[in-house]
């Protein structure tokens, strides 16, 4: 009986953590990422020698495609089926984003921002991060659907 | 680990009959109440995870070892692993263990174990939890990216999962039968350093392992694992596929035990080698493959792994509406 007591104690513990964690996210309907400081100022952290990295899947005919498929797999979940933005992660349809350098995003995918939520995806082989920003340079804010 | 202490007391002890081992440790009501809460505990995620909504994950071979990436935050991962090991002067064993993941933001993942095994010719019974947390120590990819690792388990001297091997982890621990080697309980606080780089599709892994069992007066034991890994193809497919080169990762990785703190090193200890493979699946399903060999005499001849595992994004969100919180 100690043992059954012990294991649920370590399952509400974990629990509570958790909702402890989340519940915090959105209690007054505001996505997590509107509060604090502007999101998109992160884009603005790429060191010059990121910034200025050429995307070498630019001329590949397949980039976009590949690009939105892995966006669908990683990146829907938190900014949204259309990258419009959802309740996790910003649009990725806005200025700041469709601005910034191909580098830049690639710098972004690759370090994350982890303090507010977005993992490091360096676990994605550079050539498919480099695919992921095909795709995302491939969207403008008029566009309405994926491709 | 496994320590043998009072095992090998029992075993010697004369008065200590197998047939007065079994009757001490089999307890009906109690095995019964304890299988209904692991029950409930396995419908209450079931439930939970069939709410969500699946993702493909992208998850790396390793079966012992860790790199440096943490689930994502919200998501929550199903895991269910099992271990074939053979066995010399004693009966092979089938040691199976469940795993629920969650990423609790993006620095910190939480998980949760169940442990378990079979001994051929003996019986099947549970062994024990685990609680592990990974917190990510730096904010961004470095040269080197270090993630800590710490993990609180209640096991029974019958565990052999063989999840990390550290101290003097030697083969005849194994062979105790299942009826004296669970009167062991144990409490071991584990903590591990990960290191971890991944470099032109390579993955590189070390792991430090430090272990002390909280029960009596026993050292801190040492261990370590290392594994190298890389996808077979490193662009994406323009159209989504089952047996495309990109959804399949092969590796090999490496594990054993560095003695404790007062006789460290290489020796009186088991250490393995074992190539692994990884598919990941567009049907949001992973599995993972590992042939195990032991390098030395104290090692198990050989260790057949291999694991399924399911990812569910937005398992978070559903938890925190259910506490209230926003809708969208």
């Amino acid at each position: 009986m100690k043992r059954s007591v012990a294991i649920l104690t370590v399952v509400t513990a974990t629990f509570l953590a958790l909702a402890v964690s989340l519940s915090s996210a959105q209690k007054d309907g505001v996505p997590a990422w509107k509060k604090g400081p502007n999101v998109y100022a992160e884009l603005e952290k790429a060191p010059k020698k990121a910034v200025n990295r050429h995307n070498p899947m630019e001329s590949d005919p397949d980039a976009v495609a590949a690009g939105a498929n892995l966006f669908d797999q990683h990146c829907a979940e938190c900014h949204g089926e259309m990258a419009e933005g959802a309740r996790k992660g910003p649009s990725l349809r806005a200025d700041p984003v469709q601005q910034a350098t191909p580098g830049t995003l690639f710098w972004i995918l690759t370090n994350g921002v982890v303090r507010r939520g977005m993992p490091v995806w360096s676990k994605l082989p550079e050539p498919q991060r480099w695919q992921l920003v095909s795709y995302l340079k491939s969207l403008t804010p008029a566009q309405k659907t994926a491709p | 680990m496994k320590p043998t202490s009072s095992i090998t007391t029992a075993q010697t002890d004369p008065s200590a009959t197998t047939c007065d081992a079994i009757a001490s440790c089999v307890s009906v009501p109690r095995g019964r109440s304890r299988l209904l809460l692991l029950f409930l505990l396995l419908l209450f995620f079931a439930v939970l995870a069939a709410c969500a909504g699946p993702a493909q994950a992208q998850e790396s071979p390793y079966i012992v070892t860790y790199d440096h990436y943490l689930e994502e935050p919200g998501s929550l991962e199903v895991e269910y692993f099992s271990t074939f090991g053979t066995q010399r002067h004693g009966n092979d064993f089938h040691a199976f263990w469940t795993e629920f993941e969650y990423g609790a933001t993006a620095w910190w993942t939480t998980e949760l174990y169940f442990d378990g095994q079979t001994t051929f010719n003996d019986s099947t019974i549970l062994t024990g939890f685990r609680w592990e947390n990974r917190f990510r120590l730096l904010r961004q990819e470095h040269f080197i990216n270090p993630v800590l690792y710490i993990e609180y388990e209640q096991t029974s001297g019958a565990d052999k999962i063989l999840k990390e091997v550290e101290g003097h982890d030697v083969e005849s621990d194994y062979a105790i039968p299942n009826a004296l080697a669970r009167q062991e309980h144990d409490h071991e606080l584990e903590s591990k350093l990960l290191l971890s780089k991944t470099f032109q599709g390579w993955n590189i892994a070390e792991n430090t392992i430090a272990t002390k069992n909280l029960t009596g007066g026993n050292p801190w034991e040492f261990g370590y694992a290392i594994g190298a890994s890389r996808p077979l193809a490193l662009k994406a497919s323009a159209h989504r596929c089952t047996f495309c080169r990109e959804n399949f990762i092969a590796g090999v990785e490496m594990y054993g035990g560095l003695g404790d703190r007062y006789r460290f090193g290489l020796h009186d200890t088991s250490h393995y080698l074992a190539p692994v493979a990884a598919w990941n699946m567009p049907s949001d399903w992973t599995l993972r493959l590992s042939a195990g060999f032991g390098l030395n005499d104290n090692s198990h001849r050989f260790l057949l792994r291999w694991g399924v595992s399911r990812e569910f994004s937005g398992f978070g969100d559903r938890i925190s509406r259910w506490l209230g919180g926003g809708k969208n």
